[in-house]
């Protein structure tokens, strides 16, 4: 980056690099854990896998503190308005990661009780497969998404 | 409400049937809420909303709406709640806790009415978790079923397997290989050191011992990693099936239950030298969220809470299952039924376990995984190519699955939250016309309002944390 006419020390980089390094170096989730998948989420966080290993072990109980909210788990109709709200608390910029076949589509319950994918309430910027995925798949989640947000544009 | 839409009868033109005494009067609330959401029966209690299912869910009130409608599906809290006869009520506030919570263990959700910082009334709305699981079942074949029981109480897979595998062999008559029986014993004692040092993670961390979770996690992993070996999968594992097991144990299956027997001990260990001498693990957990042993027959409490209150309550002794009344080991009890007995309750249940598990290391009978009765389980696959008849076992049993003759059967086994039931009705079909859990965590949440009313807000999370509840569990 630092070509001829540059002093020494002196780094130059594009405003898009800079902010997008910045925004997925330190991507804090919300506490959103529902079902089973809460406990893999739960999982990647403690000591085995160490998600702190991409500067995301700080689980935000405020959804104002949170960049990220990984629906993890079953969707219920009743949650449905609670999960809403709680990523309408949240400020700009946000992702949302879909954690899991049920909050994907509904997985294997197809029923009365259950929102059948949580991408009819939030836009999903990525879904993890699984049933529940394991860390490792919801690491490859999080950092196929640190890639999109690498690769995009801070303008909106 | 009986003019309001069902979602559990449909349009079918059911009368709400009226018990002639309140299950209440027998019950303390253990079944008020789940009796009229789950089987349209009704009760004379006078709170009769529906808060399992999403009628209670709209959360915000539209503009306009009638605050006694709202009332009635158990949006705004009742009226007694707020006018209470007491001089101080103006003085009290009301605040909402969950659904969303880091220290709720899930989807639960606390109405809470406190005086200064002690609580004076606590209200459980639970329904955020409600997947409809019972209602699954009656379309899913005895042999899927497994799949969606697992799910219930994530924690406890295997118990939930095992109470579902066990119900359904009731019906069918088999016998089970005394393989199968070890096995299951073998997965779901190691399951119950999986879910207590997950347990004591959040015990820790909800009372501020932040490496508790750390430390647990570890060792939670371990038993994951032989999960995952066995059955594939770290969680639901779809393992115990009706008829036996899914697969053998795998090659080499004891030098990691052995290594499994030396690492988790230790880790307890660690464990206890972390908090039993820690003083403010103490403070914080001496005397807090106390349940009498009334209190706990009451509600249908069981599990280690119950037993922390002194009830020497427990389903492998008294309701012995799977063959476990041949191994030894013994169920301790507390005295105080205070979060730090259910503490050491749970702590010494661990190793109990463990106990449990190096007998089955020891006499793991030979023999077959599962029952031979081919009407039940596939065939092995080098039979499908030989023979006719076995492929067509194995084309009816995973097209239509087994029929399972009529009646009905209720099995119970020892989860690591307490007595977990499930209740089965056959009509002859292929399909349970009815399934029914007995969850232990609904009961535990129930009871919570004994456990919390007149603490401190800081002790609710501990006494939370010490009910375990998995929100699974209480919702189905």
């Amino acid at each position: 980056m630092a070509g001829e006419t540059t002093p020494p020390g002196i780094l130059l980089t594009t405003m898009d690099k800079g902010v997008n390094w910045a925004r997925t170096r330190s991507m804090w989730p919300a506490a959103f854990g529902l079902a089973c998948c809460a406990i893999e989420m739960m999982a990647t966080g403690g000591s085995h896998n160490d998600i702190s290993r991409f500067g995301m072990e700080v689980f935000r109980a405020s959804p104002r503190q949170a960049d990220l909210m990984i629906v993890a788990g079953r969707v219920s109709q009743k949650m449905a308005p609670v999960l809403r709200q709680v990523y309408d608390q949240m400020a700009e910029p946000k992702w949302v990661i879909s954690m899991g076949a049920c909050a994907s589509t509904g997985g294997m319950f197809n029923n009365y009780a259950l929102v059948q994918g949580v991408d009819q309430i939030v836009p999903v910027d990525m879904y993890v497969p699984g049933c529940p995925p394991g860390p490792q798949s919801l690491l490859h989640g999080i950092l196929s998404l640190q890639e999109e947000i690498m690769a995009g544009t801070i303008r909106r | 409400m009986s003019d309001t839409p069902d979602l559990v009868t449909g349009d079918r033109e059911t009368p709400i049937i009226e018990p002639p005494v309140s299950v209440t009067e027998v019950d303390e609330g253990a079944s008020r809420r789940e009796v009229h959401d789950m089987w349209v029966a009704g009760t004379e209690e006078p709170e009769w909303v529906r808060t399992a299912t999403d009628e209670g869910a709209q959360e915000m009130l539209p503009e306009g709406d009638d605050p006694a409608a709202a009332i009635q599906r158990g949006i705004a809290v009742d009226d007694d709640f707020v006018d209470s006869d007491d001089t101080d009520a103006d003085q009290r506030q009301i605040i909402n806790m969950g659904p969303q919570h880091p220290s709720t263990h899930g989807v639960l959700r606390l109405h809470l009415e406190l005086e200064g910082e002690t609580i004076r009334r606590v209200k459980p709305i639970i329904g955020y978790l409600h997947t409809g699981m019972e209602k699954t079942a009656e379309t899913l074949s005895y042999m899927q079923g497994a799949t969606n029981v697992t799910r219930m109480d994530y924690l406890s897979p295997f118990h939930n397997e095992l109470a579902y595998s066990l119900a359904v062999e009731q019906l069918l008559r088999v016998e089970i290989p005394a393989r199968a029986q070890a096995i299951r014993i073998l997965m779901t004692e190691l399951n119950r050191v999986a879910s207590h040092l997950l347990w004591v993670a959040t015990q820790g961390m909800d009372v501020g011992a932040v490496s508790m979770m750390l430390f647990g996690w570890q060792d939670r992993e371990l038993c994951l990693e032989f999960f995952e070996k066995v059955t594939g999968l770290r969680m639901n594992h779809n393992y115990i099936r009706p008829g036996g097991v899914a697969a053998d144990l795998p090659d080499g299956w004891e030098d990691d239950v052995e290594s499994l027997l030396v690492k988790l001990p230790a880790g307890i260990d660690r464990h206890e030298a972390i908090l039993n001498k820690n003083p403010i693990f103490l403070d914080r957990t001496r005397g807090v969220g106390v349940i009498t042993p009334e209190e706990c027959r009451q509600y249908g409490v069981s599990g280690p809470i119950a037993r922390g209150s002194g009830i020497a309550h427990d389903l492998r002794k008294a309701f012995p299952y799977s063959g476990i009344e041949q191994y030894e080991f013994d169920v301790p009890v507390g005295k105080h039924g205070d979060v730090l007995d259910r503490y050491f309750v749970r702590m010494e249940e661990m190793r109990q376990s463990l106990r449990i598990v190096h007998q089955v290391l020891n006499t793991m009978p030979a023999g077959d995984y599962r029952t031979e009765d081919r009407k039940v389980t596939p065939p092995p696959r080098k039979r499908i190519d030989e023979s006719m008849e076995a492929l067509i076992h194995h084309f009816k049993l995973f097209t239509e699955g087994f029929r399972v003759p009529a009646g009905e059967a209720y099995q119970g086994v020892e989860s690591p939250r307490g007595h977990l039931g499930v209740y089965i009705v056959s009509q002859g079909g292929a399909r349970p016309w009815r399934l029914h859990v007995r969850a232990p965590s609904f009961a535990a949440v129930q009871a919570m309002p004994v456990m919390m009313t007149d603490s401190l807000v800081a002790d609710l999370v501990a006494t939370l944390a010490s009910a375990d509840p998995v929100l699974g569990d209480v919702d189905r």
